[in-house]
């Protein structure tokens, strides 16, 4: 399966990338589509362990689950206001 | 009582902070609580002047974020009119980055919504900030806010 992966401020600067898709297994978990994108991007490593996650706009536990088409995005410690 | 009177958003543009007290009001309300988060000047370790932020935000999460948040305190408090609005891209030092605007029948329910809101904003909302130095270099603000 497909998803479209998002990152953002700090890792968004370290990797490179803003959005991209990604090939994963199906049934695939929010923590393995993680590890898949630290071996790809190996400039935000050690960022990951403070990185959050949100799956279609809503923040996601590393258990869950992710499905064709979802939008993953990584979220660094949010700084607003 | 009425949230499609809400106004919540992220914009590029300066914040009008009469506007938002305006719609906030209401001939039901005794109380508006306005927040305005404002850049602050600081010195770094090279000893350069801050600037300005550059706020950065993941938008549709954000916004999305806000109404729930609206809609929580909502919940909690008997509120007329609610306007939240962050600003995204550069904002100098000393101008407002995001404002919080409640409007209620009593002055401690539209305080306390007020600091709900922004309290919950700072924790929760994808947006983060880069410090833009005096010799235009930058650096992203450590986040405090939520973690995995």
């Amino acid at each position: 399966m497909k998803i479209r992966l998002r990152m953002f401020a700090v890792l968004r600067d370290r990797s490179g990338i803003s959005q991209t898709e990604i090939e994963l297994a199906d049934g695939a978990t929010v923590a393995t589509a993680m590890e898949e994108v630290g071996r790809r991007f190996l400039g935000i490593v050690e960022l990951l362990p403070r990185t959050a996650a949100a799956v279609n706009l809503c923040y996601a536990k590393p258990a869950t689950i992710l499905r064709d088409g979802d939008e993953l995005a990584l979220i660094p410690p949010v700084s607003g206001g | 009582m009425d949230r499609k009177n809400d106004i919540i958003a992220l914009q590029s543009t300066a914040l009008d902070i009469g506007a938002a007290i305006g719609d906030v009001g209401d001939h039901g309300s005794g109380a508006i609580a306005v927040f305005l988060g404002t850049t602050r000047g600081e010195v770094n370790a090279q000893g350069r002047e801050l600037v300005a932020l550059d706020y950065e935000a993941y938008a549709e999460m954000a916004e999305t974020q806000m109404r729930q948040m609206a809609e929580d305190a909502r919940r909690r408090w008997p509120i007329s009119r609610i306007v939240m609005l962050h600003r995204t891209g550069l904002v100098d030092v000393g101008q407002p980055s995001v404002l919080i605007a409640v409007s209620t029948p009593h002055r401690a329910e539209a305080f306390g919504a007020c600091r709900f809101l922004i309290d919950d904003l700072k924790k929760q909302a994808t947006i983060w900030k880069k410090e833009v130095w005096s010799d235009r270099s930058s650096t992203w603000a450590e986040g405090r806010g939520r973690q995995p």
